[in-house]
């Protein structure tokens, strides 16, 4: 189980529909607890490569994420990414660069009128969806 | 000689290198891995050449990226 507080959902929500066309990303940080992850922070970082198809987190941002995550006592959890015209379920490329097993990462589809949010783990290239509360 | 790795001191060899402090830490994909010595990005053709200091603190950064 992966938790999101509702107020980071709509965070993540209106960022990626300023920015669409464009893929809009960030990383996710908080605690693990018994297997469970809580999202206690999301940050909204740059798409270096400013595509509505690619993103790539900007690594300075990134950096000075994770020195925030660790002053505030959090850990890095995971990221996430917006598909502008594309379902929420991770692209074979999404697969193919997912290279930390332990991340969980989440997938805003803007397809359709009602945005859908999933988050999945994903080992040896097989994504497998895990179970998203919103609260 | 004492240095920070991702916040959390150590004690590691003098003269270690970049590449060996990846093979030390066991970082899962380290060829993709980004790493910074004092906030400093290292090139990743220059890991092993890459000399770390006493009291420098070094990161590791995994890509992050995808398409659709």
């Amino acid at each position: 189980m992966i938790r999101m507080y509702r107020k980071d959902y709509e965070k993540i929500l209106e960022h990626a529909r300023k920015e669409a066309p464009v893929e809009a990303c960030g990383l996710i940080a908080g605690r693990t607890e018994n297997g469970d992850k809580y999202i206690e922070k999301v940050y909204i970082l740059t798409n270096t490569d400013h595509a509505e198809e690619h993103f790539t987190l900007d690594p300075k941002e990134q950096l000075a994420a994770v020195k925030d995550m660790r002053a505030n006592g959090l850990v890095p959890l995971g990221n996430w990414h917006s598909h502008p015209v594309s379902p929420s379920r991770p692209s074979d490329e999404d697969k193919r660069l997912a290279y930390d097993s332990k991340a969980s990462y989440m997938i805003l589809s803007l397809m359709d009128e009602e945005p859908v949010l999933n988050s999945f783990h994903v080992e040896n290239n097989e994504a497998t969806k895990e179970e998203l509360v919103i609260e | 000689m004492n240095i920070t790795v991702a916040g959390v001191k150590k004690e590691v060899e003098d003269g270690i290198t970049v590449a060996k402090l990846i093979e030390l830490e066991n970082v899962e994909t380290p060829e993709y891995v980004t790493v910074t010595v004092n906030d400093e990005f290292v090139e990743s053709g220059s890991f092993a050449e890459t000399v770390i200091k006493d009291g420098d603190s070094v990161e590791f950064l995994y890509f992050m990226g995808g398409g659709r």
